[in-house]
């Protein structure tokens, strides 16, 4: 045992989460930060007056009061669309290659994982389940989503992209759009003919709806849900293990190797292909995970589900600078650090004129400016475009 | 095998096309799927042969007059008196009309300047709103919300407006077409695509969205009515003295309003595809597809790639702009469901089966993925409900018990997805080729990546 501790770089474990923790402190600090001073700016404005007038704060201090809340939401879908910013990080390191059926990947994990879990649910297991090993059939339902997820971003890869690997890359990203919009009606169509609905909600089991008291601001109790801590938590461990993989084993530095350049990898004895595989693999399972996560926090999942996370998540992707594992992450926090703030002050800084529902149009802003004004992202390296 | 076929095929049409045989080939096509189609008006086979003796007159070899004469008569003539016998056909060949135009647009930007555009149906909607808004009451119920809505509101515009808007929008569109172009300077390849698809789920948000704080688009529910132009005068009498006798029941007016879009879809259609090929051979062309193949000698050649790159977007988008007006002005009722990222692949799916950069091969595509979507479809879809109605079974499985679910007409996503993966893999350049682009993949040189090579031994 020791000897395999003494094997295990502890520097690659600390270092990630170090990291994380500088990422969320840092986003969650300059959105707060942003907000205070907006909330200052706002001072007297008519949003001030309404709602003095209808929940008798001023702006400010429904700025500051919310402040935390909105942080802890944040950081929950900041993991998640980290998690799925790292499929398409892997893959576009690795291929140069957009997998736009990622975001596929991400709703087969989660409908697998709910079916288990609905499964279990049926079999009356999930009744009788007490907090430890409700906690252990959830683990069961993450491994069952993150195999399929990954099982099948493997045959993706090897059905629909490997023929077109010589191809230009557009070819391949009609490909991957293909493969996206047929994956959607694949699942819709299994889910349907079995049930007559094609969407699922997760069963309600254990104590994740619980919430958990951290503080108080006043009167009022600021809480975090126990399923957000769930969420949290295995991110962070997948994204630890994720970073250990690809920087300090011998896979890692074929992955590496590989997304360097292909010819000479192969020369030096890699199995291109192998390697590639397991990109997806590795991706598509973290992309699986994250969807059974997704049907955790969010409760209900549709074979459309995917596509708003997945392109966020690619938004998050670009907005670190893809084809980095760092930046994924960096990306992911902003992104949903920013998404929660535009959902919970948007409405009532314009008076109700433009609601939480522009949220999800702040994401694609996002993403346009960042490719035309910096396509290498926040931590990118100079790349040069390909055609 | 596969040669004796070709070498079948290419006797046959040899003999088909020897002396006069063509011109009564075609003709026989036309007189058999004409009849076949008036005296049967549900079979959809009868229709099929309808619609592909239309193309006989395209790939038949026929002298240049007899051609005009063949294609105007169908058009003209046999198109709108079978449509007002049943007026589903005319639809559907409005259908293909509004999206041969929409592809040959997107064919522009995909297909000669080599520049993947996946919101191209932003345009589409922006022509639509457009006529959406200023020919229904909307501008006089700014302020008010869909449940507030007074009920005697006059309309904004005359009907007849709507001609003019035709052409605004594709002046709107284009302009719009600059606007999302300005990225393309900076963006190259797959994010190029990316950012058109952000743009496109923009536009349609902002349609779901811009119901307050004034109420421009009302939301989700989409705006209805929206004005038609008016019917010309003495068109309908016209169509119940002449036409009555051979439909053989009286035609009523939105009959006749059908028969109205389905010349105005053509007359934009012809424009479009007269457009598209005067610039396929155009100087534009050729720098389009210079900077489509390499952009660096392209430019070293003295070529602005990015006031042509603009170009591309605008000329497109303009097609999509004038077919958007014609479209909400048919249907009288725009909602931001039609222009989701599913409609905008669908219309780069045709693109891609037809032939990316072949007008014909475009058009084609249109046809077949629109005939697919609602004549083929549908019918299969009716097919299997009225299976389910009965009490047949088949080896022991009751048709009853199938699921409701299964309805092929929900499973666009399905279709589009596979045509797509195996168009890339199999045929990438289409079902009728471009000629460009058949002469280049045929020469293409075979050197496959080291890396594959070696990764397959190892």
């Amino acid at each position: 045992m020791r000897k395999f501790m003494g094997s295990v770089d502890l520097r690659q474990i600390y270092t990630p989460i170090g990291q994380m923790a500088i990422f969320v402190a840092g986003a969650g600090a300059l959105c707060s930060v942003i907000m205070i001073i907006l909330a200052l700016l706002c001072r007297g404005s008519g949003a001030d007056q309404v709602l003095q007038a209808t929940q008798g704060v001023g702006i400010f201090e429904y700025t500051v009061n919310n402040l935390p809340q909105v942080l802890i939401d944040g950081m929950t879908i900041g993991f998640v669309y980290a998690a799925i910013a790292l499929g398409y990080t892997m893959v576009y390191g690795v291929l140069q290659f957009i997998n736009f059926a990622h975001s596929e990947i991400f709703a087969i994990g989660a409908f697998c994982g709910v079916e288990s879990l609905i499964a279990l649910d049926g079999a009356g297991i999930l009744a009788k389940a007490g907090t430890i090993s409700s906690f252990g059939y959830l683990g069961l339902a993450l491994l069952i989503g993150m195999a399929a997820a990954g099982g099948m971003a493997v045959l993706v890869e090897r059905i629909a992209y490997r023929p077109l690997r010589n191809s230009p890359t557009l070819v391949a990203l009609i490909s991957a759009i293909g493969v996206s919009f047929a994956l959607q009606d694949v699942i819709r169509l299994t889910e349907s003919l079995t049930t007559g609905q094609f969407y699922r909600v997760i069963p309600t089991f254990g104590n994740f709806d619980d919430r958990i008291g951290l503080f108080h601001i006043g009167s009022r109790m600021i809480d975090i849900q126990v399923k957000s801590v769930v969420v949290i938590i295995a991110a962070v461990a997948m994204l630890v293990a994720l970073n250990y993989l690809v920087k300090a084993t011998k896979v890692g530095k074929a992955i590496r190797a590989v997304a360097q350049d292909k010819n000479t990898a192969a020369l030096m004895g890699i199995g291109v292909n192998a390697i590639i595989s397991l990109t997806f693999l590795v991706g598509g399972s973290l992309g699986g995970a994250a969807g059974v996560m997704y049907a955790l926090k969010f409760t209900r999942i549709d074979p459309f589900v995917g596509f708003m996370p997945g392109i966020k998540a690619f938004a998050a992707a670009v907005l670190g600078g893809i084809g980095n594992l760092t930046g994924a992450l960096l990306g992911g926090m902003v992104l949903g650090m920013i998404e929660s703030f535009a959902g919970a002050y948007l409405g009532t800084y314009t008076m109700g004129a433009f609601g939480a529902e522009y949220k999800d149009m702040v994401a694609f802003l996002i993403l346009i400016l960042v490719i035309i004004f910096r396509p290498n992202g926040l931590l990118g390296e100079q790349v040069a475009q390909k055609a | 095998m596969k040669e004796s076929i070709k070498r079948a095929l290419q006797s046959f049409m040899v003999f088909l096309n020897q002396g006069k045989t063509p011109y009564f080939v075609c003709i026989g096509l036309i007189v058999l799927g004409t009849i076949l189609v008036y005296f049967s008006p549900r079979s959809i086979p009868a229709f099929l042969l309808f619609v592909f003796s239309a193309s006989s007159i395209y790939w038949l070899k026929l002298n240049r007059a007899a051609r005009l004469a063949l294609a105007v008569i169908f058009a003209v003539v046999l198109v709108p008196i079978l449509g007002a016998r049943n007026v589903f056909y005319l639809e559907v060949i409005f259908q293909i009309a509004v999206f041969s135009a929409l592809a040959l647009g997107l064919n522009i930007v995909v297909g000669f300047s080599g520049l993947l555009n996946f919101g191209y149906m932003a345009f589409y909607a922006v022509g639509a709103y457009l006529w959406a808004f200023f020919g229904s009451q909307q501008p006089n119920l700014l302020h008010s919300t869909v449940t507030t809505k007074a009920l005697n509101t006059p309309f904004f515009l005359a009907p007849d407006w709507f001609y003019l808007f035709v052409f605004l929008g594709v002046i709107v569109a284009a302009i719009l077409g600059l606007i999302l172009g300005l990225p393309v300077l900076r963006v190259r390849g797959d994010y190029l695509a990316i950012i058109t698809l952000a743009f496109g789920e923009i536009v349609r948000q902002l349609a779901n969205n811009l119901d307050k704080p004034l109420n421009f688009t009302n939301g989700p529910q989409g705006i209805t009515p929206i004005q038609r132009p008016t019917m010309p005068e003495g068109v309908l009498h016209f169509l119940n003295t002449i036409v009555k006798p051979i439909v053989g029941h009286p035609v009523t007016i939105n009959q006749a309003y059908n028969i109205l879009f389905y010349f105005i879809a053509l007359c934009v259609v012809v424009a479009v595809i007269v457009v598209t090929y005067r610039l396929d051979d155009s100087k534009v062309g050729r720098a389009w597809t210079a900077i489509r193949e390499d952009e660096l000698s392209a430019g070293a050649m003295g070529i602005n790639a990015n006031k042509l790159k603009l170009g591309a977007f605008a000329v497109g988008a303009s097609f999509a702009g004038a077919m958007g007006v014609l479209f909400a002005a048919s249907r009288t009722f725009v909602s931001p469901e039609t222009f989701t990222f599913l409609q905008s692949v669908g219309v780069l799916t045709m693109v891609i089966l037809g032939g990316i950069g072949s007008i014909t091969g475009v058009i084609v595509g249109a046809t077949l993925v629109t005939l697919l979507n609602i004549q083929v479809l549908q019918s299969f879809s009716l097919y299997l409900s009225q299976l389910r109605q009965s009490d047949a079974s088949i080896l022991g499985f009751h048709w009853s018990h199938l699921s409701n679910q299964l309805d092929p007409t929900k499973y666009q996503r399905l279709i589009f997805g596979i045509l797509l993966v195996v168009m890339m893999i199999y045929r990438p350049t289409g079902l009728l080729p471009a000629a460009r682009r058949k002469r280049e993949l045929d020469h293409a040189p075979e050197d496959g990546d080291l890396a594959e090579k070696g990764a397959e031994r190892v």
